[in-house]
C-alpha cells in the first residue's frame, strides 16, 4: 500500500511489514499500526517507526544494545504472551530517540523500550519496573568526560 | 472519579478481578497493595506521564538521521 508520509514523502508499505501495537504507544494510545523503516545507510543504526494511520507521525528508533552495554532486562511473561513470542530470534528491542536541535544532545528512552515480535507482527512499549535506566540516556558522551 | 474512603487493611475491587488494598497509612503516605491479572500493566502515574511526555517530544523532534553517522564514528 502507498503511504504519504511527512518525512519520507510517498512510500510503499508491504502489508506484511505492518506491526500492530495493540495498546499504541504511551501518549499515542489510539495509533496502533506502524512500520519499521530501515536506514538506507547501512552504517547508520538509527531507523524509523512510521505510523500507518497518521502519516505525519514517526519516531526515530535504535537498538539500545548498540548504544549502551549496560542494559539488561527480562521481558515479563505477560508481554511474552501478549506478543506471542516463541523464539528469542523473533524479538527485537528498540528505544525511541529524541532528537533536539543539536544532534549531539540526542537521548534515547531506556525506561520504556519497544518490544516487537516480527514473527507475530505485534509490538508493545513496555515500561520497565526498575528505575535503573534513564528516560533520557545521552547517546553521545562528550569527549571531555571520557577517560 | 469515584472517591471512596478506606482504612488500613480495607480493599477495593475493580472489574471483579483487580484488588487494591490499603496496606499501611502514615502521615502523608499510603502504602497500597495491588492484585491484578498479569496482563494488566500497573505503574506509578508520574512514570506513565513522564514517558508519554518523552514520546511526544520524540514525535515532534527531528527525523533527519543523515548527520548522525559522523558523530557515531568519534
Amino acid at each position: 500500500m502507498r503511504l504519504d508520509t511527512r518525512h519520507f514523502g510517498e512510500i510503499d508499505v508491504n502489508k506484511d511489514g505492518i506491526i500492530d501495537f495493540q495498546d499504541g504507544l504511551l501518549g499515542f494510545e489510539h495509533v496502533k499500526k506502524y512500520v519499521v523503516i530501515k536506514n538506507p545507510d547501512p552504517e547508520n543504526p538509527f531507523m524509523w517507526l512510521q505510523a500507518i494511520d497518521q502519516p505525519e507521525l514517526a519516531f526515530v528508533i535504535v537498538n539500545p544494545f548498540i548504544i549502551t552495554s549496560d542494559y539488561d532486562f527480562n521481558i515479563p511473561d505477560n508481554i511474552i504472551e501478549a506478543l506471542e513470542i516463541e523464539k528469542q530470534e523473533d524479538v527485537f528491542v528498540y528505544s525511541i530517540a529524541v532528537l533536539p536541535e543539536n544532534i549531539k544532545d540526542m537521548t534515547i528512552n531506556l525506561t520504556a523500550p519497544l518490544i516487537i515480535n516480527f514473527n507475530s507482527r505485534k509490538g508493545k512499549q513496555v515500561v520497565l519496573d526498575s528505575d535503573r535506566y534513564s528516560l533520557k540516556h545521552k547517546v553521545f558522551v562528550s569527549n571531555e568526560k571520557a577517560g | 472519579m469515584l472517591v471512596l474512603t478506606r482504612k488500613s487493611n480495607e480493599s477495593i475491587i475493580i472489574n471483579g478481578n483487580i484488588e487494591i488494598k490499603v496496606i499501611e497509612v502514615e502521615a502523608g503516605k499510603v502504602k497500597l497493595g495491588i492484585k491484578a491479572p498479569k496482563e494488566i500493566d500497573i505503574h506509578r502515574k508520574e512514570v506513565y506521564e513522564e514517558i508519554q511526555e518523552e514520546n511526544k517530544k520524540a514525535a515532534l523532534g527531528k527525523l533527519d538521521l543523515k548527520g548522525i553517522t559522523k558523530y557515531l564514528q568519534k
